[in-house]
Order: structure tokens, then C-alpha cells, then sequence
């Protein structure tokens, strides 16, 4: 055979043959998520169609993360009708409070997403699990309420682009910084309606975490997923999240990629996406005249327990530049408490930061750091959209924890290399 | 299905935030969006629209967020159809599902100019330009997704099925 990894996930949950490129087909899904935006939305469709039930109460994931803790009464409304959804059904993996976390943070390491699966969530982050090997794609609300009752959704089968890596990552550069190359080598609508599929001799020296970063950010290049390998340091990782029966998972040696894109990683600098495309994007040392306001370490792109360590290893024994935020938003409670357990957060406070909870607050403008008009913040979110973290005249510019924390540190946007 | 209005025109990569800014994200309510869509482009932009205008936009029309708000607030805002270059994938699946018509393009969307009037046969895919005397289609649409949309759209397909 000489399929893709995306063809090859595909064709285990679909009755007919995958041809090839183009074909629209129906396929069953291992799992549909919502958060407390979009699953009130899908929930009023899943009543006006007149579903009674889900088609698992064990596969369906209700994640309250976007304007929680709730920021005013209409999303503590939000939340309400979700809880009262997810008890009406006996959905098993509801999250409010003090076990919820950023979704695509939390499910990854609760172990609830593995290689191979289908996830359809309506979020357009879903597409992070790739990074797991798990074909997941954001949808909207509608089409999730028809995944949660009937368990399928339709797929058009998409173009694969293919991503060579080579090299090793340099210091103070992550996955971040190789998906904001990435997305500036494509463009924003460079990979619309495709797959990318990242694969290579530098596959080895990228942690899963990393891959997690670079698969998050696939939809900001327009893919439906972007997928790695499930490769011998993927099951360490599931392993440690609590799974087991998991396996390896490659594309055919044979499959054929129209478009191959190759990354030398060795020759990366470390990267920032300004204003107000991601796709925007230039090397951090030419960017350091440019002064901040605001710096926000967090986010289902780089709120990890590796985004903290790299962030604090910068701010030890440092402080933030006077009159400048430091927000560090870890993404779920147990990347919080890990943070806690190695001093993380210690560091932080002493470098004056603001610690938040687990909470998508300002990525998306929610709350926990809204910019006033003519103020500019550098985050490791994902999206520097005109007003996407407030005022329609304030800037968002994007990076990863390493130009973060040592931008915190002069109130500059600084490559940390030159700090 | 057939619309007529007047042709805005609108950029490259709008965004689901210009149409819909998060901040407006507490309502699933079509109408209570549409007072506010494209507020991330200008707060007051939907002053400027007549219920049944049409947008006519460059590339990657909807790029961004899942939020099905985004097309509910086009509708809301009495917009039936959004002509583009091209549209992001998740939007484009949402804008169906919501029975917001989309017609994609290409280059031909640089034939139309702002406030021309347009006659739209939806189904067929014809855009006429009465302004310009000028005719242009779109690629039909695969099988199935005109079946969802002979039944009225994906609540009432999904609807048909349960009750089968």
C-alpha cells in the first residue's frame, strides 16, 4: 500500500476504500469534544434534531476552559447549560473547575487520546492531537452535534503535504518556532483544506511536546490536521499518561506527497509572528526594538510543563522589566502542581509575574489580560488576529516561552540568546 | 434559491474574530450576534449593511476559530450569501450547516466591485452582475453535500435520520 498517515487512520474508521485525495467519506469517530463556547451552541442543535441520547457518554468530552472560572454571568450561564447537558446524558469526562484544564492540554494527558484515533472537536485546536498520531480536526458546533449523536461525521480525504525535519533543535528554540517558520513558508492559506505530515531524521530529537506546539498550530496554515508519527518516545509518553495496547503507527514507505517541505532545524532561530497574521513572521533578534506592555506564557500551544521549565530556566534570578505584565497561565492543574513540585512558580513570582489558572482567559480576548488600545503583549498563543486579546488597536505579537520570558525580562522582544 | 443585493466588499483572511470577537461569544442567538458582526473590523460595521447585501470577499474568507458564531452573525445580520476567492475549511462546513450560502470563486471575485448588484441562482451556482452585465459560476457542489442541503440543511438531516 502506499497510503498517508492520514489515509491510513481514515480507512480504519470508514466502510468503503480510500482511494486518494478528494473523496468524500463517511467515517466513525473515537471521540467528540466541545468546550464552553461551542457546546451550547451544539447542544441547541442536538435538541432541535431531536436526539435524545449520545452515541457514547464515555466518548464525549465537555471541557469548561475558555471563559472559566466564568468572567461574567452570561458564560457562567454557558457553563450551566453544559453541566446540566453532561449530567442529563452521563457524559463521563465533563471538566469545570478544579480538574479542568486547556482542553487540548488536559485530554493529552489524561491519556484520552491516543495514535490512530478520529477526534472531531469544535474547537480548531483539535487538530493538536496530532501530535499523537491521532487524526483530529476542529469542526463547528453543528457538525459536532451530529458526531455526538450518531458517532460519524463526513470527511473529504485530504491532500497530504509532507514535512521534512533535519537537524536538531538549537537552545532556546522549541516547536514553536518551527511551526511559525512553518506557517510563514506556507502562509496562512497555504495548506487549506490538506494535511501536513511531519516526519524525518529530526523526528527523533523533537519531544512530544513539541510536536504537540507544532501540531496546535497546523490550522493557523489553513490544514485540516497535522500529523506526526507514533514512533517509541510517542508510547513513552502515553505510557506515562496512564494507556496501554497503544502501537507505533507510520505512514506507507511508498506513499506519495505532491508537495514536501524540508526544515533545517539546525539553522533555525528562535521565531516571532507579528501583527496580525501568523504568518507574519521573523527572527526575534530583528525584532528588538519593539517595546512591551504585556507577556503571556500559557495557552493549549505553550502551556506545558516543558513551556514553564524553559520559560523559568530564563527568569531565574531575574526580573521582569519594570511596568511590563508577566502573565504564565500553566494549562492544567497538573502542569500546575508540577511547577509547584520543581519551583517554577517560585521563580515566577520572584521575577513578579502574575501566576492565573488553568483557563484559555487572554489567547482569545476571554479575560486575565485584555490589552487597552495601543498596548502590545508578546504570548506563546496561537493567533495575533487585529483585537484577538482586546482593543481593535492593540497589537499581539507571537512566540515561544524562551523569547517570552527573556522578552519579559527587558521589556523588549529579546532573543534569549542575546540576553 | 435565488438572492439579490448589493455587493461589500471585504479583504484577504477575515478572520472568525473580525466577524465575531470573542467578546460577543455569550449568546448562541443569530440575531443578538448579527448587531455585532464584523465589530473586530469596525464596532459599527453592520450599519452599513441592508438585509439581503452580500459579501464578496478575497481568500481564505473565515480563517481562525471553530465558532459557529461567525456565520450565525452574518446571517444575523440579514447577509444570506458570501461570495469569495476561498473560504477556510471549517468555516466553509459551518456556513452550510447553517444554510449561509457560499459560492467560492477564485480570481473571479476581483471582477465584482463594491456596491454592484448581484442576482444569485444558488443552486445552480450562476452569479450575475447587473452592474456589469456579467455572468459567473462556481463548481457544483459533491453529491453529498447537496443532499444535506436538499433536506434543508444538517439539524433536519440528522433529524430525518433519527427518526428513520
Amino acid at each position: 500500500m502506499r497510503r498517508t498517515l492520514a489515509e491510513k487512520i481514515l480507512q480504519q474508521f470508514c466502510e468503503e476504500e480510500i482511494q486518494g485525495p478528494g473523496q468524500i467519506i463517511q467515517a466513525g469517530v473515537s471521540g467528540v469534544l466541545a468546550n464552553d463556547i461551542t457546546a451550547p451552541l451544539a447542544i441547541k442543535s442536538f435538541e432541535a434534531m431531536g436526539a435524545e441520547s449520545v452515541f457514547d457518554p464515555n466518548r464525549i468530552f465537555l471541557v469548561c476552559d475558555h471563559f472559566t472560572p466564568n468572567k461574567d454571568i452570561a458564560s457562567a450561564e454557558q457553563v450551566k447549560t453544559v453541566r446540566q447537558f453532561a449530567r442529563k446524558m452521563g457524559i463521563t469526562h465533563y471538566y469545570e473547575g478544579g480538574d479542568c484544564g486547556v482542553e487540548h492540554a488536559l485530554l493529552p494527558e489524561a491519556g484520552l487520546i491516543g495514535p490512530g484515533d478520529i477526534i472531531v472537536g469544535a474547537d480548531s485546536h483539535t487538530c493538536t492531537y496530532g501530535g499523537i498520531g491521532s487524526f483530529a480536526t476542529g469542526l463547528g458546533s453543528t457538525d459536532i452535534a451530529a458526531a455526538m449523536v450518531l458517532g460519524r461525521t463526513w470527511f473529504k480525504v485530504p491532500e497530504t503535504i509532507r514535512i521534512d525535519l533535519e537537524g536538531s533543535l538549537q537552545e532556546h528554540c522549541g516547536g514553536k518556532d518551527v511551526i511559525l517558520w512553518l506557517i510563514s513558508r506556507l502562509g496562512v492559506d497555504g495548506a487549506l483544506y490538506k494535511a501536513l505530515e511531519f516526519s524525518g531524521p529530526g523526528l527523533d530529537r523533537l519531544s512530544v511536546e513539541a510536536r504537540l506546539t507544532v501540531a496546535n498550530m497546523a490550522i493557523e496554515a489553513g490544514a485540516k490536521v497535522g500529523l506526526f508519527p507514533c514512533d517509541q518516545m510517542t508510547l513513552n509518553y502515553l505510557q506515562a499518561a496512564g494507556r496501554t495496547g497503544d502501537r507505533e503507527l507510520w505512514p506507507d514507505p511508498e506513499a506519495a506527497y505532491p508537495e514536501r517541505i524540508s526544515i533545517d532545524l539546525d539553522r533555525l532561530p528562535p521565531q516571532v509572528a507579528c501583527p496580525h497574521l501568523p504568518e507574519n513572521v521573523r527572527p526575534a533578534e530583528e525584532l528588538r526594538e519593539i517595546p512591551l506592555d504585556q507577556v503571556v506564557i500559557g495557552s493549549c500551544t505553550n502551556g506545558r510543563i516543558s513551556d514553564l521549565r524553559a520559560a523559568a530556566a530564563i527568569l531565574k534570578g531575574r526580573k521582569a522589566a519594570q511596568g511590563l505584565r508577566l502573565i504564565v497561565l500553566p494549562a492544567t492543574p497538573r502542569v500546575y502542581a508540577q511547577a509547584l513540585h520543581e519551583g517554577l512558580l517560585e521563580t515566577f513570582m520572584q521575577a513578579g509575574a502574575i501566576i492565573g489558572p488553568p483557563t484559555c482567559g487572554p489567547c482569545l480576548g476571554g479575560h486575565m489580560g485584555i490589552l487597552a488600545s495601543g498596548e502590545r503583549c508578546l504570548a506563546t498563543t496561537n493567533r495575533n488576529f487585529k483585537g484577538r486579546m482586546g482593543s481593535l488597536e492593540s497589537e499581539v505579537y507571537l512566540s515561544g516561552p524562551s523569547v517570552a520570558a527573556a522578552s519579559a525580562v527587558t521589556g523588549r522582544i529579546t532573543d534569549p540568546n542575546k540576553l | 434559491m435565488f438572492f439579490q443585493g448589493k455587493a461589500h466588499k471585504l479583504g484577504a483572511h477575515i478572520d472568525t474574530d473580525a466577524i465575531i470577537p470573542a467578546k460577543y461569544l455569550v449568546s448562541t442567538e443569530k440575531e443578538v450576534l448579527g448587531r455585532s458582526c464584523m465589530a473586530g473590523i469596525q464596532e459599527d460595521w453592520v450599519q452599513r449593511i441592508s438585509p439581503g447585501d452580500i459579501i464578496v470577499a478575497d481568500k481564505n474568507f473565515g480563517c481562525g476559530s471553530s465558532r459557529e458564531h461567525a456565520p450565525l452573525a452574518i446571517l444575523g445580520a440579514g447577509i444570506p450569501v458570501v461570495i469569495a476567492h476561498s473560504f477556510a475549511r471549517i468555516f466553509y462546513r459551518n456556513g452550510f450547516n447553517m444554510g449561509l450560502v457560499l459560492l467560492e470563486i477564485g480570481d473571479d471575485v476581483h471582477q465584482i466591485d463594491q456596491d454592484d448588484h448581484l442576482k444569485i441562482d444558488a443552486l445552480k451556482g450562476l452569479i450575475t452582475d447587473q452592474s456589469k452585465d456579467l455572468t459567473l459560476s462556481t463548481a457544483p457542489l459533491p453529491e453529498f453535500m447537496r443532499d444535506i442541503l436538499s433536506k434543508g440543511g444538517l439539524v433536519n438531516y440528522v433529524r430525518e435520520r433519527l427518526a428513520a
